[in-house]
């Protein structure tokens, strides 16, 4: 296996949808090749750590206000009636 | 070196009944199911707007669409995956009238100089959060992210942040499987050569690790 068909694979094979046997090649690819151990290994941290990040989070005050003002414009909505498509 | 663990959501079991009790009229069962997603549609849309106000305008309209449109929701799909359908939409709404001379669209398969192979490949410091605080980490993510193309990086906030299955993120982007996949593995690589210029190990001359160059 080339270093271009891991990368091919490398979302499947971090999202772990792949068949046993590309697996055994991937792995073995991996055990002897440096860099793409190193590529492998950094992409998983980078989604690891945007998914931990909290990047984006909304704030508590901001959130209550969103939501009051979400079910408010509902409520009037519904008293105005269904809308029709 | 193994599979990535999926981030665990909440369960949605009693989802169905909120959305049927919205259909017939009630808000507080539609307000259950803002407060369940309200957080998730925020960050979606300012990863894609890049905008706070943005976003808050985008999480309000699109509840208030999925609101409108109750009756359209036919249950077929998750309504979180319908719901996302629309705040994307919202969102790059939003971005397409802040950059008119650019269209955006997902559709567009972007070509970029790193789609080819890794060009910087280094070992990254035992941990980034040992070399940056939180919030100049958060501040190195969200450049980063930023730097992506919309439609990378909404596959990746779907897929990677928020836990979306492939399929789901394929039916709320309106894209294919395969198109989803094409974009998710391009942006995974993107941000990780990205990223490198601020993680990767860096040895001075007493053997110490030190911070990437991207500080200096």
């Amino acid at each position: 296996m080339k270093c271009s068909e891991f990368l091919q694979e490398l979302t499947n094979y971090l999202d772990g949808v792949i068949d046993d046997r590309t697996k055994t090649e991937l792995e073995d690819h991996l055990s002897w090749c440096h860099n793409c151990y190193v590529v492998c290994d950094t992409t998983k941290k980078t989604i690891e750590i945007y998914r931990d990040s909290q990047l984006y989070e909304l704030p508590d005050d901001l959130r209550t206000r969103l939501e009051s003002a979400i079910v408010s414009k509902c409520q009037s909505r519904k008293k105005a009636g269904p809308r029709r498509v | 070196m193994g599979a990535i663990q999926p981030k665990l959501g909440e369960p949605v079991s009693d989802e169905l009944e909120l959305v049927q009790a919205a259909k017939a009229g009630d808000v507080s069962a539609f307000e259950q199911l803002v407060k369940r997603y309200d957080r998730n549609v925020f960050r979606i849309a300012q990863h894609i707007t890049h905008s706070r106000e943005d976003a808050e305008d985008v999480v309000q309209e699109a509840f208030l669409k999925a609101y409108s449109n109750l009756e359209q929701f036919q249950g077929q799909s998750k309504f979180y995956t319908w719901l996302v359908r629309i705040a994307v939409n919202e969102a790059l709404m939003k971005l397409r009238k802040r950059r008119p001379e650019r269209f955006v669209s997902l559709d567009e398969d972007v070509k970029t100089e790193d789609d080819s192979l890794p060009r910087e490949v280094a070992d990254w410091s035992p941990n980034p959060e040992q070399l940056y605080n939180q919030s100049e980490l958060r501040d190195i993510l969200s450049r980063t992210i930023q730097g992506l193309p919309p439609t990378f990086r909404t596959v990746f906030v779907l897929r990677d942040v928020e836990g979306l299955s492939t399929e789901e993120t394929a039916e709320a982007l309106d894209l294919s499987v395969p198109a989803v996949k094409s974009r998710l593995l391009r942006a995974r690589l993107q941000l990780r050569e990205r990223l490198n210029r601020y993680f990767q190990r860096r040895q001075d001359g007493n053997g110490n690790t030190t911070r990437g160059d991207a500080q200096q």
